[in-house]
């Protein structure tokens, strides 16, 4: 492995007076072949020896497909709130000064930092109809808590720091100079915002879409709480992997798995192609 | 930033400052909604914890955590950090010695790899070592012949640990190390130290705040995981339930003051977390990698 083929023009490494390659890539890659890249092609083994007609039917089966639409669907809408309103944290974090922003800036790493079951139980208590929001929103017609409003809620507390994390940094970069500029020339505050700033942002507040997203689709423990889980209603797909999972039903649980692999890494292919597409219109 | 140049140039710059950011009432109307939203998302959820917790007072609390089953839960919960943490530190000072001080083809790769876990649902990560290991595994005849119990037990539980926090140290010591150099190093070897001599007197202290901060964020994920560890444990009381998986029984038996109570042990490691990580971030920020978050 530390022997790079001797060919002049291609190098397996750069030469260094470092020592310790051998041994480190060799650990590195032996720990994450065993941990991470033998189980995951297992799945994909395990998911190609279905067949197709099997894998077929399964994917095809209406509990799948709705279960996958609504962990997509809560996933892009909770994402999208959280792109309005991290982004408006992000804004105020950065630009404004007010005693306790520290805390404020911490706290927003919370659901990185909260156990994911603890969250559920909390948002559920909150969300419930004799719960504290509950109780506010009952008079009005609207409830949440078991309804797939829940999990857009759950989901918007996991994937906010998501947000805020990507767009903050970039903000912080603006160079002021650029809007004192703009409105010397006669811009509105509005304009500077829309044509001068949101441009420059835009690449990081599509990077943190995709992460909140991405998140928002595979997570499980806030949301279970909070969903109510009825079939076809309120059931998202890990959460039917694990019902699949435990009526042995190995083959189905599979093929779920896969196809939420799959539907994730297009969607990033997505996401990237989106990314450099806004770095060329406003880059 | 450049303030005081442009004060040198710019006449007016009162009105101009004014151009340049919110008008006060648009500013307080901003600030409202953003701390209106925080606090109705993150502030209330954390309130409830402790509020439902104490619900009954201190003496069911105390109660509540003196059960042997939540005390089995809490003990394993540490023993599963306790072995998960150091072999990911391992790998992630491992895969940062080999990613930020060489350069070798494949080595984006590498990185992205090392990420992977983190785009995976935790359900996935859990159902992976359940096709592995379990009685229709494709390990399952073979670990059963020779009596070795992986699944629903503590093994499954750590390696479903250590996937999820798997990339947790790596990617903060990678792009610290890499903006570092290795000019420390190379001084180091030319002096006379041998590489394990420059590690630990050289490049360890360089990097210790950044270690500290990501080993910060993979206890935390790995104390709090729930849904990887729902997949592989079982869920045999006092035997293979972690914490956050007691949370969830004990909540779904309606016992509210039992769940709220390990939930509190549980909310306060992440404000204890909160608290280490700002520090270290005020302290530190220029030791530690611009990468935060995660």
């Amino acid at each position: 492995m530390t022997t790079a083929p001797a060919q002049a023009g291609w190098r397996f490494r750069q030469p260094s007076v470092i020592p310790g390659f051998g041994l480190t890539l060799g650990f590195s890659l032996a720990y994450l072949t065993l941990i991470i890249l033998i189980p995951l092609s297992g799945l994909l083994w395990r998911s190609a020896a279905l067949g197709w007609p099997e894998f077929w039917a399964i994917a095809t089966d209406r509990r799948t497909i709705n279960a996958l639409r609504i962990s997509f669907g809560t996933a892009f809408v909770a994402a999208a709130v959280n792109v309005v309103f991290g982004t408006l944290v992000a804004w105020v974090l950065v630009r404004y000064r007010f005693p306790g922003r520290r805390i404020v800036d911490a706290m927003v790493d919370l659901p990185f930092a909260l156990p994911t079951a603890v969250a559920g139980i909390a948002l559920t208590t909150l969300y419930a109809p004799n719960g504290w929001i509950g109780k506010l929103l009952m008079p009005l017609g609207i409830k949440v808590a078991y309804t797939p409003l829940g999990i857009v809620i759950a989901l918007i507390f996991i994937g906010l720091p998501f947000v805020v994390r990507t767009v903050q940094p970039i903000m912080e970069e603006i160079d002021k100079e650029v809007e004192e500029a703009a409105a010397t020339l006669g811009a509105n505050r509005f304009q500077i915002i829309t044509r001068i700033l949101f441009p420059g942002l835009a690449p990081a507040i599509v990077t943190g879409f995709a992460l909140a997203f991405a998140r928002g689709v595979g997570e499980y423990g806030s949301v279970i709480f909070i969903a109510g889980n009825l079939p076809y209603k309120s059931e998202i797909a890990p959460l039917l992997i694990v019902i699949r999972l435990e009526e042995y039903n190995y083959p189905a649980a599979t093929a779920i798995a896969a196809i939420m692999l799959a539907l994730s890494f297009i969607m990033l292919l997505v996401v990237n192609l989106a990314q450099s597409w806004s770095r060329k219109r406003y880059g | 930033m450049a303030d005081p140049e442009i004060k040198s140039y710019e006449p007016h710059h009162e009105s101009q400052s004014a151009a340049v950011t919110e008008s006060r009432p648009a500013r307080l109307a901003l600030m409202a909604v953003a701390f209106a939203f925080l606090g109705i998302f993150l502030l209330l959820p954390l309130i409830i914890v402790f509020n439902e917790a104490f619900a009954k007072g201190i003496g069911a609390y105390t109660e509540a955590l003196g059960n042997p089953d939540t005390r089995s839960a809490i003990r394993l919960t540490l023993l599963v950090a306790a072995i998960s943490v150091p072999l990911n530190i391992v790998f992630g000072i491992s895969a940062a010695w080999a990613i930020a001080k060489f350069e070798f083809k494949g080595k984006a790769f590498l990185t992205t790899l090392i990420d992977l876990p983190f785009s995976v649902s935790p359900v996935i990560s859990g159902l992976v070592y359940v096709l592995l290991f379990g009685a229709q595994g494709l390990l399952g005849t073979w670990l059963k012949a020779h009596g070795i119990v992986i699944l629903f037990a503590v093994p499954g539980i750590v390696l479903a640990t250590i996937f999820v926090t798997f990339p947790f140290v790596a990617r903060e010591l990678i792009p610290l190390m890499q903006e570092q150099g290795n000019g420390d190093e190379e001084a180091a070897l030319s002096l006379g130290a041998n590489g394990w001599q420059t590690f630990w007197y050289v490049t360890l202290p360089n990097v210790k705040w950044g270690l500290l901060y990501g080993v910060l964020l993979c206890n935390a994920r790995a104390m709090g995981e729930f849904g990887a560890v729902s997949v592989v444990s079982g869920h045999i009381r006092g035997l293979t339930n972690t914490m956050p998986l007691h949370v969830e029984i004990l909540y779904n038996e309606y016992n509210a003051v039992g769940a709220f109570a390990v939930a509190s042990l549980l909310a306060g490691l992440a404000l204890v977390t909160l608290v280490l990580k700002t520090l270290l971030e005020m302290r530190y920020g220029a030791e530690i990698a611009a990468t935060r978050g995660h």
